[in-house]
């Protein structure tokens, strides 16, 4: 019952923040506040409460399941349940959720009740992908979130909102069509095969195909989770998208929005295609080192500040590409690893490029410059950001790329070797942020105001959560490791390599 | 005739009598308020009158007329857009400066034409629907004559829909004389045992479907329709985007179905060539459009298309994707033309989309009414359109039809793209000069819109819950 609450817990508070600001201009956020924190208190009781199940064995199943007949017809069912790795996400979802309420606490002072609609339908909506096991639901929830989040760029966004809410729009739908073809072919499929028509994920694994129908039934997921992703090439919607949407936008597109792309490679390219995907290696590798260092390349020539960021997630995802493609358990910890502590640095980010935004009313980096001494804290915590991004140890995106590197090492070295060329390059942009922003001549700007309570509470949160990611992943690790071993023994009966755990724990 | 026969047909019967009642209430010189009460209650009473418990369905009339599920359920299709047009009329009609009364009387007789052309059985019925439905609709498009787009239209009209009766007869003739035979029963035995369709009756076929082609505005048939739409009022407009393409298909799929072409693959490929250049053609020239009415034209094209689409695999299943479709597809375009009629003026009709800048933050439910309308077009979920073309698509992988799933899907996403400027326009920023004056807030402005909103409402409804709808559905195709 907790899946299904929580959407609708975020369906409701949605409504009601929209409904709320004809009593008060300011009541929407407080609406939006205490619903975003009473779903991410939920799931981390949930949590908390399952810590124990996460085992090997019995053997790993769903968590919490909810089913309710919808379409019998077709074989649709409203079917939601959650594993570990999916409780990973949902629990980052509603924390993102909450700090995209409170940075935009002050940003957004026009139709307030409209804004936090569109945010919390935009969680319900990711919540609910995360939770989906039922296809056609799955694609249901996988369209839900654009139209929101199509608002919240179009109507808040910066000058050429328009133009990027389009092409936001047109690019996740139409490879979404795509998808949704797959889905129907592989309904069909397994219709054909058993005489039983159904959309439920756990009847279609294990479906085989006649040969080219599984590759390009497999294609049509990964066009709709590479354009999400994004992967080179599907890359052109996101600097747009990013650099033209407000604060909490950027956040959650770069937070929990590209990570739905790499689930659905998680959760449905892989073992549903397991053969096919097999096949694909090589070339999907070959894509996820492109995108690592195009990424970092188009990173470090960007001026604006907010393209700069988008750039660098384009290249984090491209080690996100590699991590799932390698198949192995340490590369997939890595991937589940690096959607996390990517979503906490590239968000902390954005939320910097915003406070620099409002305060200076510019996101070109040639304006920036000698901003540490006006602002001593937002500095430091650049610098951290800055320093996580770039992989330092002791920060969580070190123990993931490190993870992801260690695995893809195994499966294909030579990927490996140019893709770690990539850790070079993300210190040489990460710093150059620092240096034009932080460091160097100042200049003409009048008083700027330091971080004020509420920005230091979020950035404080963040920057502990990275710290402790980097200095004790294991929670994390602990609670994907039913579903990535569920995952990689599915793989390798394949492969016909028995499945080797890396370690044992106590 | 027995009198199961006339409570069958009862429907008909009231629409026929109903324009002599308007007449006589006319000629009794009620006001346009009456006229307009006395309109929607026939229209209730003939929707009533739809479902008898005396007779059970199918019931035939021969040798012209079958009453079936099918046929009950598109004449209620009819009626339904028969009375919102009905009631916009009002909204529309009031304070122009033609006197509207005689206007209902022609509604009447649109909506009389489309209800035969769903339950007709043979060429004789279809064509006498067809003439009803089109003379009338001449009528309607010039109707206020005094604006200079009318008479373009009304005449545009006429002329290509006189060509293509032209075009129909002649197709009848020539399968009348191959198989010797005008209900559609009788053709199918005719033709049945035929290795490969006869040149004669194919020949016949093609100019009945060019014929055809023509009253459902499919490309390459297409060149009224952007003109008519944007010349025509717009309740009007409505009823020739809803009543005459239902009409028109229902009798369409009866006449494949008796006949069986579709099992023959040339027939089939004809079909899914039209679909194909309907669904492109539709959608590219809808993509630059600054007049709304002239968008919609294009959008009703492509609508077409893929509903044509549903009719190429010629499964049972294809036919009740078809027919869901269609519900969408009136119950999004009645709520789209519904705004537009509420949202114009006495003297300027406000099709511009530039009208509708910012309608978000000043008329909120008009807004979100057309915006649900729009993403229903445009098949994204929550909607029934969305259900709509899923079943579609459904319907048409059975098959394994993948090419034409693959224009179905290209054809959604170019669409989209108009669809989000009509969307992207209303919630827009607001013009700065505010020189529009607000209209006046009437009680029949409240009614309208609280119908259009039931209608949004029941859009939302079928994209949550079509279960209820895709069942009954399936109950008419079984039998």
């Amino acid at each position: 019952m907790i899946l299904l609450s929580l959407i609708v817990l975020l369906m409701l508070g949605g409504a009601l923040s929209y409904l709320s600001e004809r009593l008060n201009p300011y009541a929407p956020r407080w609406v939006a506040l205490l619903t975003t924190l009473t779903s991410f208190v939920l799931v981390i009781i949930f949590w908390l409460g399952h810590y124990h199940r996460f085992t090997l064995s019995p053997a790993p199943n769903w968590l919490e399941e909810f089913r309710l007949e919808w379409i019998p017809t077709f074989g649709i069912s409203f079917h939601l349940a959650i594993d570990g790795l999916s409780l990973i996400l949902l629990a980052l979802t509603c924390f993102l959720g909450l700090l995209a309420v409170l940075c935009s606490w002050r940003e957004i002072q026009e139709r307030t009740g409209f804004f936090y609609f569109n945010l919390l339908w935009i969680l319900a909506g990711v919540a609910g992908v995360f939770m989906a096991i039922d296809l056609f639901l799955f694609y249901f929830f996988w369209e839900i979130m654009l139209i929101p989040m199509y608002f919240l760029i179009g109507i808040w966004g910066g000058h050429k909102r328009v133009y990027a809410a389009y092409k936001f729009f047109i690019f996740t739908q139409a490879s979404g069509l795509l998808m949704l073809l797959s889905i129907l072919g592989l309904y069909y499929s397994h219709g054909q095969l058993t005489g039983h028509y159904t959309f439920n994920y756990t009847e279609l694994l294990g479906t085989t195909f006649s040969d080219p129908r599984g590759f390009w039934l497999m294609m049509g997921f990964c066009i709709a989770f590479a354009v999400k992703l994004p992967l080179i090439p599907f890359h052109a919607w996101l600097p747009d998208a990013h650099s033209e949407a407000p604060t909490a936008g950027s956040l959650l597109l770069a937070g929990i929005l590209l990570k739905t792309g790499a689930y659905g490679l998680l959760r449905f390219v892989l073992p549903i295609f397991p053969v096919q995907a097999m096949e694909i290696a090589t070339p999907a590798m070959w894509l996820g080192v492109t995108g690592v260092l195009y990424g970092a390349f188009l990173a470090f020539s960007q001026t604006d500040l907010k393209r700069l960021i988008a750039y660098t997630s384009v290249s984090h995802m491209g080690f996100v590409m590699m991590g799932l493609f390698a198949f192995n358990e340490l590369a997939l910890q890595g991937v589940v690893m690096q959607l996390i502590t990517h979503a906490i640095s590239t968000g902390a980010l954005f939320l910097l490029a915003g406070m620099l935004k409002e305060r200076l009313h510019t996101r070109d980096i040639g304006q920036m410059g000698g901003l540490w001494t006006r602002m001593p804290q937002l500095g430091t915590l650049g610098l951290v950001f800055a320093l996580a991004s770039l992989g330092l140890p002791g920060f969580g995106n070190f123990v993931a790329e490190f993870l992801i590197l260690l695995g893809s090492f195994e499966a294909h070295r030579w990927h490996t070797v140019i893709a770690a060329l990539g850790l070079v390059f993300s210190a040489v942009y990460s710093l150059r942020i620092v240096q034009k922003i932080f460091l160097g001549p100042q200049n003409r700007y009048g008083v700027l105001a330091d971080f004020t309570h509420r920005e230091r509470l979020m950035m404080g949160i963040l920057a502990i959560s990275i710290f402790w990611l980097g200095l004790f992943p294991q929670p994390v690790i602990h609670t994907a490791r039913p579903a990535i071993v569920k995952l990689v023994e599915l793989l390798s009966k394949e492969s016909d390599t028995a499945y080797q755990p890396y370690y044992e724990p106590k | 005739m027995s009198p199961s026969d006339y409570i069958c047909l009862l429907p008909l019967i009231i629409l026929a009598l109903a324009s002599v009642i308007v007449m006589l209430v006319i000629v009794a010189k009620g006001s346009h308020k009456t006229i307009q009460f006395v309109s929607l209650a026939l229209f209730a009473l003939a929707f009533a009158s739809l479902f008898p418990e005396a007779v059970p369905l199918p019931h035939a009339v021969p040798p012209l007329l079958l009453m079936d599920r099918f046929g009950a359920f598109v004449i209620a299709l009819i009626l339904l857009s028969g009375g919102v047009v009905c009631l916009l009329s009002y909204l529309y009609f009031e304070g122009k400066e033609e006197g509207p009364k005689e206007y209902y009387l022609l509604l009447f007789l649109c909506s009389l034409g489309g209800g035969i052309l769903a339950i007709s059985q043979h060429f004789i019925s279809f064509f006498l629907g067809l003439e009803i439905l089109t003379i009338a609709l001449y009528a309607l498009i010039a109707y206020l004559k005094s604006r200079p787009k009318a008479i373009e239209a009304g005449i545009k009209y006429l002329v290509l829909a006189a060509f293509s009766s032209a075009f129909l007869l002649m197709g009848m003739a020539l399968i009348y004389m191959e198989v010797g035979n005008m209900s559609f029963a009788g053709m199918s035995g005719a033709i049945r045992d035929a290795p490969s369709l006869p040149p004669l009756f194919l020949a016949g076929l093609t100019m009945l479907l060019v014929g055809v082609g023509f009253k459902l505005a499919v490309v390459p048939f297409h060149m009224w329709a952007a003109d008519v739409y944007q010349g025509a009022p717009i309740p009007v407009t409505a009823l020739i985007a809803t009543v005459s393409k239902a009409g028109v298909l229902a009798v369409l799929i009866r006449l494949f179905l008796a006949l069986e072409v579709l099992s023959f693959p040339r027939a089939a490929l004809g079909i899914g060539l039209l679909a194909v250049a309907s669904i492109l053609v539709g959608n590219i020239l809808a993509l630059q459009q600054k007049n709304i009415k002239r968008l919609l034209a294009y959008s009703s094209i492509a609508h077409l298309g893929y509903m044509l689409v549903g009719f190429v695999p010629g499964t049972r299943q294809s036919f009740e994707s078809l027919s869901f479709y269609l519900v969408s597809y009136i119950l999004a375009t009645l709520t789209a033309f519904g705004i537009i009629a509420c949202r114009s003026s006495k003297s300027e009709e406000s099709e511009l989309l530039k009208d509708y800048q910012g309608l978000f933050w000043s008329h909120p439910k008009e807004a979100l009414i057309l915006t649900i309308s729009m993403l229903s077009l445009a098949g994204i979920p929550l909607t029934a359109g969305f259900t709509g073309k899923f079943y579609l698509l459904l319907a048409t992988l059975e098959p394994d039809y993948w090419a034409l799933a693959f224009v179905l899907v290209l054809g959604s996403a170019v669409g989209l793209y108009y669809y989000l400027r009509v969307i992207t326009t209303l919630f827009g920023s607001y013009p700065i000069q505010e020189n529009t004056p607000s209209l006046p807030v009437t009680s029949f402005y409240i009614l309208c819109l609280s119908l259009i909103g039931m209608l949004a409402i029941l859009t939302i409804v079928l994209g949550i819950f079509p279960s209820p709808l895709i069942e009954y559905i399936r109950g008419i195709w079984i039998s």
